[in-house]
């Protein structure tokens, strides 16, 4: 693959869901180091498009791949570079924190260190709680640590600050920018672009 | 492999952790079973005929009650998305989580039914050869529980229908364990229906959790 071709290429996308057509025709490119913004009222297909990038949903024409690739068809490896953070926290309420991240890092073959990315997200003092007995806010908190927890090049993002305090909304947003920095990509759907805006941002107005 | 092992302690360790759900079916087919000899009448030759078929029916329809939590939790929290997107072929995701549910559902009561056998006076040289048709038919039960549970995973509750959808596939795994039990009661060679019991169990395994895999990924596009 040469140097300026882009990770994740959508071509000519189109979804429909049920009758609906949520996204006609769209195209863009994500190279490493960028980061695109999802932006557009409720129901206008966010959710829907952030599936279609993780390969979760099928695009109804046009395709997504990543390093060229077809998105549906990745190797192990290039599948372990794309993680996914949706609505549902993808979290078991019987497990502890502690428990329920070092699953996500044994499933991806991570080797973060837990004990100061929970610090990080003052996670450290319930570490051993089960979740049912954490709020929604701390529950997205360690939804969020499983980012951290995993090497990913791709981070797909669906409104991740929801539930978070102004202090967890500036963190997350740190994570990001510093996660771009560092050559990574991020495709987020936000109602509060300026957060994490930056230079060679893409705004995708749905 | 190392999937394998991470999913299965996991959804282990989630079991033991709710162990009430885990007991329901057991209860349940120890009620069941208990409820023939009060019902028919406690003649030895009356139980004698009936018992196998009632162990089996009872072993089947136990193990029918916990399907819908297969999928259904993780397809709920998100949980089934982040297994979907893993780097593990889906084939093994699903393997672990119907293996899991066979440990925890199946196996209690491989060891739960000889026992109760008892009381419907099925000769202790029977036992032995009910154990290892139960061992050989609940692999294939399980994944036909899971086709079942991973076809309805977008329904809100798919109870009645996964019933409906897994019951028929079922009857060769009644008609071979009950006739394998029969024989094994009258004293007569078992080995034809055991290895019937065995090939449906080496299909359903291999083959399974690639359809079971396929129809989740279709369920929760």
């Amino acid at each position: 693959m040469n140097a300026s071709a882009p990770f994740l290429a959508v071509e000519q996308l189109t979804v429909q869901r049920g009758s609906r057509q949520l996204i006609t025709e769209l195209s863009f490119e994500l190279h490493a180091g960028q980061m695109a913004l999802l932006v557009g009222p409720n129901g206008v297909g966010k959710t829907t498009l952030l599936r279609t990038l993780a390969g979760l949903s099928p695009p109804t024409h046009g395709r997504v791949t990543w390093c060229e690739t077809a998105i549906d068809r990745l190797t192990p490896e290039s599948r372990s570079d794309i993680v996914y953070r949706g609505h549902l926290d993808g979290l078991k309420k019987d497990l502890t924190v502690r428990e329920n991240l070092q699953f996500y890092r044994a499933l991806r073959g991570g080797a973060a260190e837990l004990d100061g990315i929970l610090a990080e997200l003052e996670l450290g003092q319930i570490a051993n709680r089960p979740l049912r007995y954490l709020s929604a806010g701390q529950r997205r908190r360690t939804a969020l640590a499983a980012l951290r927890v995993c090497r990913a090049r791709l981070w797909l993002l669906d409104e991740p600050t929801t539930n978070l305090d102004v202090a967890g909304r500036h963190l997350v947003a740190r994570w990001i920018v510093e996660h771009v920095k560092q050559g990574g990509m991020a495709v987020l759907a936000t109602h509060r672009p300026e957060e994490v805006a930056a230079g060679g941002t893409l705004l995708i107005e749905l | 492999m190392d999937a394998f092992w991470i999913i299965l302690r996991r959804d282990l360790k989630l079991a033991f952790r709710r162990w009430s759900e885990l007991a329901n079916p057991l209860i349940f087919f120890v009620i069941v079973t208990s409820l023939f000899p009060l019902a028919l009448s406690a003649e030895r030759p009356l139980l004698k005929a009936v018992g196998t078929g009632v162990l089996w029916v009872s072993a089947l329809l136990s193990s029918l009650l916990v399907l819908d939590g297969l999928f259904r939790s993780d397809a709920d929290d998100g949980s089934m998305e982040q297994l979907l997107m893993s780097p593990a072929p889906l084939g093994l995701v699903v393997s672990a989580k119907i293996f899991a549910h066979w440990i925890v559902s199946s196996l209690p009561l491989i060891v739960l039914v000889p026992v109760v056998a008892i009381s419907f006076y099925l000769p202790a040289h029977a036992l032995a050869t009910l154990a290892a048709a139960l061992l050989l038919a609940t692999p294939t039960l399980s994944v036909f529980v899971a086709l079942g549970a991973a076809l309805t995973v977008s329904l809100k509750s798919g109870g009645s229908i996964i019933g409906l959808l897994v019951l028929p596939l079922c009857s060769p795994l009644l008609i071979f364990g009950t006739r394998a039990t029969d024989l094994a009661a009258h004293g007569e060679p078992v080995a034809a229906p055991l290895y019937m019991l065995a090939a449906l169990a080496t299909l359903a395994v291999s083959v399974g959790p690639v359809a079971v895999g396929a129809a989740l990924k279709v369920g929760l596009e």
